[in-house]
C-alpha cells in the first residue's frame, strides 16, 4: 500500500517519478506547471534516488537534454504549458522519428500565443495528430485527477520503453493546480546499468568491443529505407491502437445521450450526468483516458444505443472531430465548451446538452 | 602496381601509419580537400590513443558532418539543428562516468545553437565541444553563415557580407572563453602536418581534461575550408583561409585551465 497525500496536480507529477525510479527531470518555468520543477528542485532527488533534475535554458533545450539522456536508455522526463510544448514539438518529432522512449507532462493553458495561464484543453489536436512535422504519433494519456497524474508518470514510462516512443500527458492547469488526496505508489528504483543495458539494447551506454556501434537518428537521405522506417512507425501505431486504449465508462448502461470528455472536463461531465438524472434524463459519461489511441470502437457502440452524443472540452471543439469518425450511425453528435481558460459549470453543461442534443 | 610491391608495402611491418579502427571504413561524404575528415580522424585517434572507446558517446550536429556517425565508430546520436551540447548535457548528467562529445559547425554551434552553446559553456558541462569553422554553410549550399567574413561572398552574401545589413561575424570562441564554465578554449587548424599535430594535442587536452575534472567545458575550434563553397580549389582555399580567417580568427590556445591567456 502506498502513501496518502494531500497534493497539488504538479506536485504529485513530480513525487510520482522519484517513485517511479526516473533518471532525470530537464525543465522550464511556465505557469501553469512551475510546480512541477519547485518541487523537484526542493526535493533533492539527486541526493536521494540520483535522479537529475536541471532547469534548462529554454523548452527547446531542455527537451533536447531529454533527447540526449533518452537516447542513453535512461527513464526521462519534462513538462511544460502550452506555449513551451510547442517550442518542444521539434524535440518531440526528433524523438518519435528516433524511437526514443520519454514521457512529456502538458498542463494545457488557453491559447493561441501567449493565451492565458487558466485551464484549456486547446492544446487537443497538437498532442494527439502528432504535434510537430512529419507522420508520427505520440501515446497520449489524459489524467482527469491528481491521482491519475501520479498513477500515469509510471504508467507512462512503461509504454513508453515497450514501443520505443514518447508518451504525452495531456493536463490541464486545473488538474495541475488543483489539490486531491492521492495514493503515491511505492518506490522503485532506477535502472541499473546492467538493466539499462538490457533493456534498452539500442542505446547509445558506449560501445563494447561485443557489439555494433549504436546510432541515434532520425536521419536517412535514402527515400527507400526512409519509408520502410515510416511504415514501420505506422505499424508500432497499429499495434498502439489495438492495445493500448483506455476509458471509464460512467451510467452508460441505459444511458439515452452521452457525453464524451476528458481531463477536467470528464469531471464536470460527472457532476452533469448526476444533474441530468435528476431531472429524469438518462445522461452517461464516457471519458476517454488515451486520447491516442482514441476509444473509437466502444463510441461506435454507445453510438448505436444512445439518441446522441455531446462534446464537452474545454476548447473550440476539437475532440468532437474524432468522436463524428468514430460513431457507427447518423446521431447528432455537438461540441460544448467555453474557452480563454474559463471552465463550463455542470449547469452549463447539461444546458447544452439540452439545447444541442435533446432540444436540438 | 606489381601484386608483389603492393603486398610488401602494406605488410605490417612496413607500415609507418595506420587507420585507427574508430574511424569505420565507410567512405567519407565530405568533398577532397575539406578539413571535417582530418578533425574526424584526429579525433578518433586521441578516443583510441586514451583508451575511452568503450565510454564514449559523440554527438553529431546538422550540417556537412550531419552523417559523422557514419564515419566515428563509437556510440552515437544525431541532434536537431544546434541542439547538440543540450543532448551532451543529457547524456553526460545522467552518464557521469563516460566520455562525451559534440561535433559542430559554425551554422549548428554559433547561430541556430548559440543559446545551448552559451548555456552548456556557462553550466560548466564536462564535456568536450570541436567546433569546425568553415565560414559558411556548406552542406546546404554555401550560404551565409554566423562567422563569414566581412565582404566574404557567399549564396546568401552574392555582393559580400554588407555588416551594415548583414550584421557581424561572430567571434563566438572568444565569446564563451569569457564564461567561468569553460576550461579549456583553443582555436586550431588542420591544413598542415604541423597545425595537424597541434589540433591533435589540443584535442587530447580537452578529453584529458574531461576525465581529470568534474566540472568545466573544453572547447576546441578548428578553422578550416570549404572549398567548394569557397568556389576554389583546395589549394587556394588554405591560401585563402591563412591569409583571411586566420588574421579574423587568430590560431592559438584562448584559455588554459580555467585563464584566460593575454588577459
Amino acid at each position: 500500500m502506498g502513501e496518502l497525500k494531500l497534493m497539488k496536480g504538479n506536485e504529485a507529477i513530480g513525487e510520482a517519478a522519484i517513485r517511479a525510479g526516473v533518471d532525470a527531470y530537464f525543465g522550464y518555468p511556465i505557469t501553469p506547471q512551475s510546480e512541477v520543477i519547485e518541487y523537484l528542485m526542493a526535493e533533492k532527488p539527486y541526493e536521494t534516488t540520483g535522479m537529475v533534475v536541471l532547469q534548462a535554458e529554454s523548452e527547446v533545450a531542455a527537451i533536447n537534454m531529454v533527447y540526449g539522456a533518452a537516447g542513453s536508455g535512461k527513464k526521462v522526463m519534462t513538462s511544460s504549458s502550452s506555449p513551451g510544448i510547442s517550442l518542444k514539438q521539434e524535440g518531440i518529432s526528433y524523438m518519435a522519428g528516433a524511437e526514443l522512449p520519454c514521457v512529456i507532462l502538458n498542463v494545457v493553458r488557453g491559447g493561441p500565443g501567449l493565451g492565458t495561464i487558466q485551464p484549456s484543453q486547446a492544446d487537443y489536436f497538437q498532442a494527439v495528430k502528432g504535434g510537430g512535422h512529419g507522420d508520427y504519433h505520440t501515446i497520449v494519456l489524459a489524467p482527469a485527477s491528481v491521482q491519475e497524474m501520479a498513477d500515469f508518470v509510471a504508467k507512462g514510462f512503461e509504454l513508453a520503453f515497450r514501443y520505443r516512443t514518447p508518451v504525452m500527458i495531456l493536463s490541464d492547469g486545473l488538474i495541475g493546480q488543483m489539490m486531491e488526496k492521492v495514493v503515491m505508489p511505492e518506490f522503485t528504483p532506477r535502472w541499473t546499468e546492467e538493466e539499462i543495458i538490457k533493456n534498452a539494447p539500442w542505446a547509445t551506454t558506449g560501445k563494447p568491443a561485443t557489439r555494433e556501434r549504436n546510432i541515434i537518428t532520425s536521419l536517412d537521405l535514402d527515400s527507400g529505407r526512409q519509408e520502410q522506417h515510416n511504415l514501420h512507425l505506422q505499424k508500432k501505431y497499429r499495434e498502439i491502437r489495438e492495445k493500448e486504449v483506455l476509458y471509464e465508462e460512467i451510467m452508460c448502461d441505459d444511458a439515452e445521450y452521452l457525453f464524451v470528455a476528458f481531463g477536467s472536463s470528464a469531471r464536470i461531465a460527472q457532476k452533469a450526468i448526476k444533474l441530468a438524472r435528476d431531472k429524469g434524463i438518462k445522461a452517461g459519461l464516457l471519458r476517454p483516458v488515451t486520447l491516442y489511441p482514441f476509444p473509437t470502437d466502444v463510441i461506435k457502440k454507445l453510438s448505436m444505443q444512445v439518441k446522441g452524443i455531446l462534446s464537452l472540452e474545454l476548447n473550440a471543439g476539437q475532440m468532437v472531430e474524432d468522436i463524428r469518425l468514430s460513431v457507427g450511425c447518423n446521431i447528432k453528435v455537438e461540441h460544448f465548451g467555453r474557452m480563454g481558460g474559463i471552465i463550463h459549470s455542470p449547469a452549463e453543461a447539461l444546458q447544452a446538452l439540452e439545447d444541442k442534443i435533446i432540444g436540438g | 602496381m606489381n601484386k608483389e610491391i603492393l603486398s610488401d608495402i602494406i605488410s605490417e611491418e612496413n607500415l609507418v601509419y595506420r587507420k585507427t579502427p574508430l574511424m569505420t571504413n565507410n567512405i567519407l561524404s565530405y568533398c577532397p580537400g575539406c578539413g571535417h575528415g582530418t578533425t574526424h580522424r584526429v579525433i578518433m585517434e586521441v578516443i583510441e590513443e586514451l583508451g575511452l572507446a568503450e565510454k564514449t558517446i559523440g554527438i553529431a550536429p546538422v550540417g556537412c558532418s550531419v552523417l559523422a556517425y557514419d564515419f566515428m565508430n563509437v556510440d552515437m546520436q544525431q541532434a536537431a539543428h544546434g541542439r547538440a551540447p543540450a543532448l551532451a548535457t543529457g547524456i553526460k548528467r545522467t552518464w557521469p562516468d563516460r566520455i562525451v562529445f559534440t561535433y559542430q559547425g559554425d551554422g549548428d554551434l554559433a547561430a541556430i545553437g548559440t543559446a545551448e552553446t552559451i548555456h552548456a559553456c556557462n553550466r560548466g558541462e564536462n564535456i568536450v565541444i570541436v567546433f569546425v569553422n568553415n565560414g559558411i554553410y556548406g552542406m546546404t549550399g554555401g550560404q551565409m553563415a554566423p562567422t563569414t567574413l566581412p565582404g566574404m561572398k557567399s549564396s546568401t552574401s552574392p555582393y559580400g557580407r554588407d555588416v551594415h545589413i548583414m550584421g557581424n561575424p561572430l567571434k563566438i570562441t572568444e565569446l564563451i572563453a569569457e564564461l567561468p564554465g569553460t576550461r579549456f578554449v583553443t582555436r586550431q587548424a588542420v591544413h598542415t602536418p604541423g597545425n595537424v599535430r597541434k589540433t591533435k594535442r589540443a584535442i587530447r587536452k580537452a578529453f584529458e581534461n574531461q576525465l581529470n575534472f568534474k566540472e568545466g567545458l573544453n572547447f576546441v575550434e578548428v578553422v578550416s575550408n570549404c572549398n567548394s563553397g569557397w568556389k576554389m580549389t583546395a589549394v587556394q582555399a588554405n591560401k585563402w583561409m591563412e591569409e583571411n580567417m586566420f588574421p579574423f580568427y587568430p590560431l592559438g590556445d584562448i584559455k588554459v585551465d580555467g585563464e584566460l591567456l593575454n588577459k
